[in-house]
């Protein structure tokens, strides 16, 4: 798969995109030489590498349409890329395509205090967006785990949670309006700076689209004011069904927590033997509960929710005393991912979503799953909104691992389609879910998303073979794998 | 039955998609004004109706497309949840207006509401419909049955189409089933009014969205501005204090009657308009208008067309009740382009509810 295989005949149709893009872009935006493709190999999926043929990378709008006039008219497949953080394959490049890159278009346009609204180039970091908001009190909501380095414009192709999704939303719920490049170059205004637009959501319809509709080139937030105050409390259960109930307990109470997560033993053990976040090790499951909201609302709350929980079984209930401690207890949990690294050389990571109150029998049957198949799973849950992340252990260098993992990993995401959920409720479905995507989609289903495609990009060329998967792919199958720990941005808090 | 149902209206689909024949799809009857006439044979979902599937503690909701919204908003209200959005139901005769329905009530059923994504006065705070949409099953133009999303809160597996039927009027698919979130109920609700003018009530609105206040809704309707606060019981009182004001004794009416447009402002005959812009955008007191949504929700009278004025202000307008001509801002020549491959995509003979939103879709 490496730059040296190449025939002929794409070493000419190399030349041909390299002579066309040096037309458009300076020398030292437009990257053939195989060790400058290298970077370029994977996102965070990184058990997926493969050279692009080129990687562009320009600094303007009028040059990112300009590159795709020239894509579309040579007929090169083009894959856009943000920072690489993505989790299932969407950035990874083509043999024969072009690696897209819009990490040049890096500025802050422009940010309204009054309208509340940040105006940014795609290739800002989602955390720089709150963080130039500061100073006039406001925010950006959506926190996937690993905002320090991930860009909006991935957040938007990949439609990106965090762990404040339950309350906030999603990405799809805090853009106002794209401005996207379609592959024939046109640059398309989607949604406005009014609440809705007319015609077609076509700016639900890009977010999450997974860079196969268009390219995002930018793209306006809503920022949301900094709440006065947040309080975490922990609870360590002696069973996980009374964990999963309390968390029902505590939504029927009409309480929406900003952050809602779970751990089991096996996670919890994980997370304190690496962090020392102070978790209680004996607990069968721990939730993290975090309130915010003015003072006096977070007072009441955290005082109704200890009940909650005491009365839902919890053996012990701790409220932070203090922002360290606050701090200090989510270190466990966004720590959970490098901490289960530790206990076997390998970790193979699903992204399934179930309807919570499946989550007793889901946990149960993945625990006989994980016995018939040899390989220990540790739960990981962001508890709220019913995202599942089990964690399959394993060693890449015994016989069969790999192949028992992956086939563990079908059964888990059959598993979650199956009690009525999704095979991936954050991370996308990129190259890895592809097979899944069979199961949770009739063919007339999937046939309609292709359909759909082709308004767009009628010759397939933004991002092909990712995301939805073709009628005859359906039996393929694909998954994360992080080989000693060894993730690209190892620093990254994940999930 | 539910099932037989979902196949019978498939068959018809069908049949009227090997025919060639164009539907006008029904729900309520409650707002055959918001949008173009159509012209076809009538397509009645209100049969499939009931709620399939409801799960408190999960804060879903799924239901039939033709369930009547007050039977949900009745069944959410017993267990303390509501739909957050406030969907207006436009159901009781209004003081002016053509069509037919004026003299009856009609129900608006999710599917009317989900298919216009209508959404009341939270919208700025809660979310659209959209918003909530967390999947829904279809028959698309070629009657086939699809399901896209799911009951899920997060859940990114192929495109978000469940969200792309929210506003498509049916265009697109007609629902069948959707599934939404929803909230619990604010423990404690107060609504302020304050006297101050319409340009001062949205510099105010947007000042006050900007802070971690507990505001639901506000509303300049003309005479004087009112905000809605509502959640932790403690929250409100500190918040009320803050604001000041006088509180109004019958909020939960008052904000009734801007929903559903009984308020004293829609009480007058003449042309309205719906102006959505952006929240801070510049008022102009020379106009009798009801500001709603923070200031991104203008109702405007007007005689002339507002298309022009809309979009110089950075949004767009709807004419509303218009009985003739054009009801939604005309698009870009190359987003109609894309819009009518989509319709294509969906519905490659143009029989589902055709130029209800524009005549080319």
């Amino acid at each position: 798969m490496s730059a040296s295989g190449t025939t002929p005949a794409v070493h000419a149709r190399r030349n041909e995109l390299v002579r066309g893009l040096l037309d458009i872009l300076p020398a030292d935006s437009v990257l053939y030489e195989p060790e400058d493709l290298r970077p370029y190999e994977c996102d965070g999926l990184s058990a997926y590498r493969q050279l692009p043929m080129v990687v562009a990378l320009p600094s303007t709008v009028d040059e990112v349409q300009a590159v795709l006039r020239l894509c579309h008219r040579l007929e090169v497949p083009v894959v856009a890329r943000g920072a690489g953080t993505g989790l299932s394959g969407g950035a990874l490049p083509l043999t024969d395509g072009l690696l897209l890159s819009l990490a040049k278009l890096k500025s802050i346009l422009a940010i309204d205090p009054v309208a509340r609204t940040a105006r940014v180039e795609p290739g800002v970091r989602n955390l720089a967006i709150s963080e130039a908001a500061r100073s006039y009190g406001l925010y950006y909501a959506p926190d996937p785990s690993s905002q320090i380095a991930c860009t909006i414009g991935g957040n938007v192709a990949e439609n990106a949670g965090g762990v404040h999704c339950l309350k906030y939303g999603l990405t799809v719920h805090n853009v106002l309006k794209l401005e996207v490049v379609t592959v024939e170059g046109e640059r398309l205004t989607l949604g406005s700076d009014a609440l809705d637009a007319p015609g077609y959501d076509l700016l639900a319809l890009m977010t999450g689209s997974e860079g196969l509709l268009a390219v995002v080139v930018e793209v306006t937030v809503r920022l949301l004011p900094i709440p006065e105050r947040a309080q975490v409390l922990l609870a360590a259960f002696d069973d996980v069904t009374k964990a999963g109930a309390a968390v029902g307990d505590i939504l029927a109470a009409g309480i929406l927590p900003a952050g809602l997560e779970m751990m089991d033993n096996p996670a919890i053990r994980a997370a304190e033997a690496f962090v020392h976040a102070g978790y209680p090790v004996e607990a069968a499951a721990i939730l993290l509960v975090e309130l915010d909201g003015s003072n006096e609302e977070v007072s009441e709350q955290v005082m109704r929710v200890r009940e909650l929980l005491l009365a839902s079984g919890a053996t012990e209930v701790r409220t932070a005393q203090d922002e360290a401690e606050r701090q200090r207890l989510w270190k466990g949990r966004k720590a959970a991912f490098p901490a289960v690294g530790r206990l076997a050389p390998d970790y193979y990571c699903m992204d399934g979503t179930i309807p919570r109150r499946r989550l007793p029998e889901v946990l149960a049957r993945i625990e006989r799953l994980s016995r018939e198949y040899g390989l220990p799973v540790v739960n990981v849950f962001h508890a709220g909104d019913g995202n599942l992340h089990p964690l399959i252990l394993y060693d890449v260098n015994q016989p069969g691992a790999l192949e028992r993992t992956e086939a563990l990993g079908r059964r888990i995401l059959d598993l979650c389609v199956e009690v009525g959920g999704t095979i991936t409720g954050e991370h996308g479905v990129g190259v890895e879910k592809l097979a899944g995507m069979c199961t949770q989609f009739t063919p007339a289903e999937l046939t309609q998303m292709h359909a759909v495609k082709a308004a767009f990009d009628a010759q397939g060329l933004l991002n092909p073979g990712k995301a939805v998967p073709s009628l005859h792919r359906c039996a393929e199958f694909g998954a994360m794998h992080v080989h000693g720990g060894a993730l690209p941005f190892p620093d990254l808090p994940r999930f | 039955m539910a099932q037989d149902l979902t196949q019978a209206l498939a068959e018809r689909v069908r049949a009227a998609y090997l025919a060639g024949t164009p539907l006008a799809i029904v729900g309520g009857g409650s707002k055959p004004w918001l949008g173009r006439p159509v012209v076809g044979e009538v397509l009645d979902v209100s049969d499939h109706r009931g709620i399939v599937h409801y799960e408190p503690t999960e804060l879903v909701l799924t239901a039939h497309a033709g369930t009547p919204l007050a039977e949900i908003e009745a069944a959410l209200a017993e267990r303390n949840q509501c739909l957050a959005f406030e969907p207006p139901h436009f159901a009781t005769p209004l003081p002016r207006g053509e069509g037919p329905g004026e003299r009856v009530k009609r129900a608006a059923t999710l599917g009317g509401t989900v298919g216009c994504n209508l959404s009341g006065p939270a919208r700025p705070y809660a979310g659209a419909c959209r918003d909530f949409v967390l999947g829904v099953r279809i028959v698309n133009g070629k009657g086939e049955v699809l399901r896209f999303g799911g009951e899920v809160m997060k859940n990114v597996a192929g495109y978000d189409l469940a969200r792309l039927m929210a506003g498509a009027q049916g265009t697109l698919g007609v629902l069948l089933e959707v599934s939404l979130k929803v909230l619990p109920r604010p423990a404690a609700e107060l609504t302020l009014a304050l006297e101050m003018d319409a340009a001062t009530a949205v510099a105010r609105f947007n000042a006050w969205a900007g802070q971690p206040l507990p505001i639901t809704a506000t509303c300049h309707d003309g005479e004087r501005a009112h905000v809605r606060l509502a959640g932790a019981e403690a929250a409100v009182r500190a918040a009320r204090q803050k604001l000041g004001g006088e509180v109004l004794a019958e909020g939960a009416a008052f904000w009734s009657s801007v929903r559903e447009q009984r308020h004293p402002f829609f009480a007058r005959p003449g042309s309205l308009w719906r102006l959505s812009l952006p929240p801070a955008a510049p008022v102009d007191l020379s106009l009798s208008q009801c500001i709603d949504w923070g200031g991104a929700q203008r109702w405007v009278w007007s005689d002339a067309p507002l298309w022009e004025a809309a979009r110089h202000a950075g949004g767009h307008a709807t004419h509303w009740r218009a009985g003739r001509g054009e009801v939604f801002q005309p698009l870009t020549p190359a987003l109609l382009a894309l819009h009518r491959r989509l319709k294509q995509a969906f519905d490659p003979k143009g029989i589902l509810n055709p130029g209800r939103l524009y005549p080319e879709l």
